[in-house]
């Protein structure tokens, strides 16, 4: 039987990993964006800002358009031909979805974790240091404690650390997501994007996930997109609600969840959506 | 509410209209229990009164019933946005008529206690005053059914009359008292009787304001009109220097 541990007291982080911008100053201003995939327009005019170290959640049904705008926010879209971005996505005041942008800066600024775990079938310890290594020249010593730090803020240092060099497929689905989120955040994100990172896990590895949410919030800026409404409720600050494209409404999660300003809004979130 | 599109799941709409259900039924019974109470005072009815204050137990027991149900509902349904206010409502609405009911049962003892007085008072007020609490008490448990906020906002401005009633009242039995000593029992039953009234009033209010809230999740202003003057006859200098 598995041991499950308690998540690890907070280690402190290096100076230099923590932003010093001013919390509750929107990191990412999102200005009339529309996005196209070839013909077909799946974003119109959305305008929102996400707070610096605030957690929003986005939800609405299949479709509506917030995985897209979390694809747009890593540019992840240019892999395909035929999609594009037109408006404004400022973060930290840069339009990024500008020409001239170097994309592997950017998604060193903006980390992506998805709805499945997606470990690199390498040890442990290789899969933190792999966007390290990219990115910054460290000693032997700095890249142990980057990995133990990434590791215990991602709540997996005490369930690894014995055992870093081992394969990452032998950790459980829940481990291999805090992974994915250690190897994300190794690398000292300005902005944490979390595409449904718990539909496939069971209830206690999705609250520990929860859990580290809020963690990670006193240091990163985290977009969540979920389906699950009570999740939505528990780890965002603010939450928007896309449908058919749109930005339907934006608030803040209580009072989203108790009293909706849109009609829509109230709709879906009490499963009257017809 | 009425005008919303059903839920997706057949079962939760069965719920929430069978808790609605609930309330009407216990609203019912707490309305009879206002009106038969009062007759039994008006009419002097010993019989009828007995019959309230045996009949108090079935309201306790159907609150109990709605917060199961409701709790229940909380637990499996975990309801958000105005299925959330409206289970809400329901788990308060039942206290205040719960209390409605008590108020009626105190009322309906009271009325035997005065039966059994060798004077007679004139109730002409206490009737007009059981009268208006009764009709806004039907009105606020109606707006609950209807999920209006128009009536709830018109009960919860009615209650200025009741409290206007209450002073008149007040008033009138403190002149009995003072003219005649041994009115005092029957006057101080009686100031309870017109008291319970107007903590009716209040408990109606109360409902009218829960049910606003449910519609439109929106509350209505902390200070509603009052009338309730009574409190300016409260001795200011208990030491008597």
């Amino acid at each position: 039987m598995e041991i499950v541990s308690p998540i690890m007291p907070e280690a402190a982080p290096p100076e230099t990993l923590s932003p010093k911008t001013p919390i509750s100053a929107a990191r990412v201003s999102i200005r009339n964006l529309d996005f196209f995939y070839g013909t077909n327009q799946a974003l119109r005019n959305i305008n929102i800002d996400f707070p610096d170290r605030q957690t929003t959640a986005m939800i609405g049904p299949s479709g509506c358009g917030k995985s897209t705008l979390l694809r747009v926010l890593n540019r992840m879209y240019d892999l395909y031909p035929g999609q594009r971005a037109e408006g404004q996505v400022l973060i930290s005041g840069e339009n990024i979805i500008g020409p001239g942008l170097n994309l592997n800066l950017l998604r060193r600024r903006v980390g992506m974790v998805f709805q499945k775990p997606t470990p690199f079938p390498k040890s442990i310890y290789e899969n933190v240091v792999f966007g390290v290594r990219l990115h910054e020249k460290l000693s032997k010593t700095e890249m142990d404690e980057r990995v133990e730090w990434a590791l215990t803020r991602a709540a997996l240092w005490g369930e690894v650390k014995d055992r870093l060099h081992a394969s990452a497929l032998g950790l459980s689905g829940g481990q291999q997501q805090r992974l994915c989120i250690a190897r994300s955040i190794a690398v000292r994100p300005e902005v944490l994007l979390l595409d449904e990172p718990t539909s496939a896990l069971d209830p206690i590895s999705t609250l520990k996930i929860e859990e580290l949410v809020d963690e990670l919030k006193r240091d990163f800026t985290i977009v969540i997109v979920t389906h699950n409404m009570q999740q939505a409720g528990r780890c965002a600050d603010q939450v928007a609600f896309f449908y058919l494209g749109e930005l339907v409404e934006a608030g803040p999660a209580t009072q989203l969840f108790t009293a909706p300003r849109e009609r829509k809004t109230q709709e879906y979130i009490t499963g009257r959506f017809g | 509410m009425p005008d919303e599109p059903k839920h997706i799941v057949a079962s939760f709409e069965a719920d929430l209209k069978k808790l609605r259900d609930m309330i009407a039924v216990m609203g019912g019974l707490v309305e009879r229990a206002v009106a038969d109470s009062a007759t039994a005072l008006l009419e002097h009815d010993a019989a009828l009164a007995a019959n309230v204050i045996e009949h108090d137990p079935k309201i306790d027991a159907e609150e109990r019933a709605i917060e199961q149900f409701a709790v229940r509902l909380l637990a499996l349904r975990q309801p958000v946005a105005d299925d959330l206010r409206q289970v809400i409502q329901a788990l308060k609405v039942v206290t205040d008529l719960e209390r409605v009911g008590d108020y009626a049962a105190n009322i309906a003892k009271r009325s035997i206690v005065i039966n059994q007085a060798s004077s007679r008072f004139a109730l002409s007020s206490l009737g007009q005053m059981a009268a208006l609490v009764q009709q806004n008490l039907k009105s606020s448990i109606d707006a609950v059914g209807e999920a209006d906020p128009q009536k709830a906002i018109s009960v919860w401005r009615a209650d200025q009359a009741v409290d206007d009633l209450y002073n008149t009242i007040f008033r009138e039995l403190i002149t009995y008292m003072m003219e005649d000593a041994r009115s005092i029992t029957a006057c101080t039953h009686l100031l309870f009787i017109a008291k319970n009234l107007e903590r009716i009033g209040d408990h109606t209010t109360n409902i009218a304001e829960l049910t606003y809230y449910a519609v439109t999740g929106e509350s209505l202003p902390e200070f509603r009109p009052k009338g309730d003057q009574t409190s300016a006859y409260i001795h200011a200098n208990p030491t008597g220097q």
